[in-house]
């Protein structure tokens, strides 16, 4: 038995290996040969760690020592100093803010400290497509517990008393959603996991995946022992390759090891999962819609009900679970349902994965415990607001999602407190703005998604989200009448009402929330013809004030040639020719340039 | 592969337990090899290659083995730490591959200090967590 003195842990999630881990990695192994720590020192791939804003990422271990954003370059001295002579590389940790000192371990650091790793506990430590390292980490002990000691009824009850939601989006009980198939009459069953994630931004599902996607497998043999069937598909986004990949290796090493396919752990019970790969389309993440696609057929949703599990895949009963949803699984049946129902709200139970974005000092992927405040999110995870700027709002749930505001940092994270608001917990995307975002802009872009995304099939949302749309358009464009407001208003409430899918009967959400708490800002680009934010590009100008030095900057990088001046003398923008574009006031290094209303 | 049954991962998770088990944070002991410049000329190394052999050869999946910079004392040099869950660390001074080897089954696995290779007891505070 080989024993090595350091493990090197190295990113190798998408976010990292397109900021290079590989080549790291690769330098790495070398320079650990050269110094002779070739049987010392284990360099380990691992999947997201959530920071890879920061990547590529290398943690030591032991020690929990932390790296961010290490390249090649700094790998001779890395491996000297830290592998060979045992000192900690200061220059690569984290640093929190300008004065403040480099923090060495990882649990020490803020973006990690107050997350809570239930689903994504192997994130990082492990080896994903090595299925030994999984089982190392008590992984398949669930499957083992379920398949040897378990009824599926029990197995339901589990599920049903932990208070598992569903993580893509709608929240409903899982276990009851279990229970509902394996009671539909029927010998054929399916179960499906949707890894179709949509969201702009999103990429939560992708993460687990590619991390640890052996959770998803157990997960699934559990489900489908207690469901009663013996085929799964696993449906992954076309834009997922490694997620792809990853999870290919990880069913034929489960086969391989008789965790999969024929006699599952020689208990008799038989259950095979198929990779099914997806268009890409928004709307296919909708479960009628996906099923669709998983029959090879175009994806597009149909009334409900019947529900799937009593009319789904081939008119088959069929359970559809979310990516996370899943993941969450073995661990419930390993260690049962009271430990789950502990972590979280009443009605929330357990912990809930987001993708946090936008305004904020630390963004990544991050896994909280239900009933979390926003505040604890955005700062003390999320690092606040960067740069002198202030906070205006969150936006959750995406395309489907709402904005909440200031007053609403201190509500709980979970299901029912999201909804009361305006929000939903959606599958996980939060994006974070502040005073430079203008939300009749934002809410004008998720529209826009979601317009383009619309299948067609019903014209509520066809035909309403473009009327919508076309109203929005007039009034960032300055544009808009006074009764347009109305009209907005009135338009909203029909899509969401008689839309067909979820698609439509979310869309108008971002709108409906921007006009619940920011109306007054509707009220400056409509009255006004005034965007505050200085976002909407027909309702304000760039001017240069009497701070110019004359350096002739911003002249040199206008793209259109819309600013003239001479050299030491102030400078004019044409307004004519100026499109907006910003870089004047970027580049200018006296901040002349000022964004100003128009007259 | 065989095919696993019901009871056979208990082996795999054995198995894979030793070689990850400087992830899962379950140390019982640590040993700290100081490795400054002068301690590498000293031998450092070969201290460090015996007591892995040594620890590997044992099984010793709760012992581990780390390497830190100089510790002030370049004269007694090959010098190393053990520390054993809640007791103070001990510094060994002066170390040879036999040392080592002897300071491994006499204080790592039995727990009696070795008193003729060590210079002091409770000098500095790390507590391992
Ligand atoms: C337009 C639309 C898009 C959706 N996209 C996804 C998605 O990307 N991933 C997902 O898991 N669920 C998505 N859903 C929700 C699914 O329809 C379904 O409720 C979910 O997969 C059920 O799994 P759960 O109970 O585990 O959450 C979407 C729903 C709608 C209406
Ligand atoms: S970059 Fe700024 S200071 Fe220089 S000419 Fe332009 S506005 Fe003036
Ligand atoms: S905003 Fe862009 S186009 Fe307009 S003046 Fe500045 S650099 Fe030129
Ligand atoms: S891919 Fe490395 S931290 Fe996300
Ligand atoms: S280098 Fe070891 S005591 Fe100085």
């Amino acid at each position: 038995m080989k024993e090595y003195r350091l493990h090197a842990l190295i990113c190798a999630g998408t976010g990292c290996v397109a900021s290079g881990s590989l080549d790291v990695k690769e330098e790495l192994e070398k320079e650990i040969v050269k110094q002779g720590l070739e049987n010392e020192v284990r360099v380990v791939t691992t999947g997201c760690q959530g920071f890879c804003e920061r990547g590529p990422i290398v943690i030591v271990q032991p020690g929990d020592i932390f790296y961010q954003s290490v390249s090649k370059k700094d790998i001779p001295h890395l491996v000297e100093e830290h592998l060979l002579k045992g000192r900690p590389v200061k220059e690569l940790m984290y640093v929190p803010g300008p004065e403040e000192a480099p923090v060495p371990t990882m649990m020490d650091i803020g973006f990690f400290k107050h997350q809570r790793l239930t689903v994504l506990k192997n994130r990082g430590r492990l080896d994903p497509e090595n299925i030994e390292e999984y089982i190392g980490f008590d992984g398949y002990r669930g499957l083992e517990k379920a398949l040897a000691e378990m009824t599926p009824e029990e197995i339901i009850r589990e599920i049903k008393d932990s208070g598992l939601r569903g993580r893509g989006g709608a929240g409903f009980p899982t276990g009851l959603k279990w229970e509902l198939c394996r009671k539909s009459p029927g010998e054929i069953k399916y179960i499906v996991c949707n890894g179709d994630e949509g969201d702009p931004g999103a990429f939560m599902d992708r993460s687990v995946l590619e991390a640890d996607p052996h959770a998803v497998v157990e997960g699934m043999v559990i489900g489908a022992k207690a469901i009663g069937t013996h085929k799964g598909f696993i449906y992954v986004r076309n834009e997922y390759p490694l997620a792809v990949k990853r999870l290919k290796i990880a069913l034929s090493q489960a086969e391989e090891y008789g965790l999969l396919g024929k006699d599952i752990l020689g208990t008799g019970f038989d259950f095979s999962i198929e990779v099914a790969q997806g268009a890409g389309a928004f709307v296919c993440g909708e479960e009628t819609a996906l099923l669709k696609s998983v029959e090879g057929k175009v994806g597009r949703p149909r009334p409900r009900p019947p529900y799937p599990t009593e009319k789904g895949l081939w008119g088959k009963p069929t359970t559809i679970n979310n990516v996370e949803t899943w993941a969450n699984v073995p661990a419930i049946i390993l260690r049962g349902a009271e430990w789950f129902s502990s972590i979280g709200t009443e009605k929330s139970k357990g912990t809930k994965i987001f993708s946090l974005v936008g305004k904020i000092k630390n963004t990544g992927l991050v896994e909280v415990p239900m009933g979390i405040t926003l505040r604890e999110i955005v700062f003390d995870i999320g690092g606040g607001i960067a740069g002198d700027k202030k906070f205006k709002g969150v936006q959750l749930g995406g395309p489907s999602g709402g904005i909440l505001t200031e007053e609403h940092l201190d509500i709980s994270v979970d299901y029912e407190s999201l909804t009361g608001a305006g929000a939903i917990m959606g599958s996980g995307g939060m994006v974070v703005l502040n005073e430079n975002d203008c939300m009749v802009d934002t809410a004008r872009y998720f529209l826009n998604f979601t317009q383009e995304e619309s299948c067609g099939k019903c014209t509520p949302c066809r035909i309403g989200t473009k009327r919508m749309l076309e109203i929005l358009d007039r009034i960032v464009e300055g544009r808009a009448e006074e009764d347009d407001l109305e009209k907005l208003k009135t338009l909203a409430e029909k899509v969401k009402k008689y839309s067909l899918c979820g698609l439509g009967q979310t869309a108008p959400n971002p709108v409906l929330t921007t006009l619940r708490y920011f109306e007054d800002e509707y009220k400056s680009h409509i009255e006004e013809k005034r965007c505050p934010a200085k976002v909407c590009k027909h309702l304000f100008k760039y001017v240069i004030t009497d701070k110019c030095t004359g350096c002739t900057l911003c002249a040199r990088n206008c793209p259109t040639d819309a600013i003239e001046g001479e050299v030491g003398h102030m400078h004019k923008i044409i307004q004519e020719d100026c499109t907006k574009c910003g870089t004047c006031l970027e580049v200018c290094p006296v901040n002349a340039v000022e964004a100003v209303d128009n007259e | 592969m065989k095919k696993l049954k019901i009871g056979d991962l208990e082996k795999i998770r054995d198995k894979a337990r030793r070689t990850s088990s400087l992830r899962q944070n379950k140390a019982r002991a640590r040993v700290t090899v100081h490795m400054g410049t002068c301690g590498i000329a000293a031998g450092a190394r070969k201290i460090l290659t015996a007591l892995l052999e040594e620890v590997g050869k044992k099984n010793l999946d709760d012992v581990i083995v780390t390497t830190s910079g100089c510790a002030g004392l370049c004269s007694r040099e090959p010098m190393a730490t053990v520390e054993i869950e809640d007791k103070p660390p001990v510094k060994y001074v002066d170390l040879t591959k036999e040392k080592i080897k002897k300071i491994l089954n006499e204080h790592i696995i039995k727990g009696n200090i070795v008193k003729e290779y060590a210079l002091a007891i409770g000098s500095e505070r790390t507590t391992l967590k």
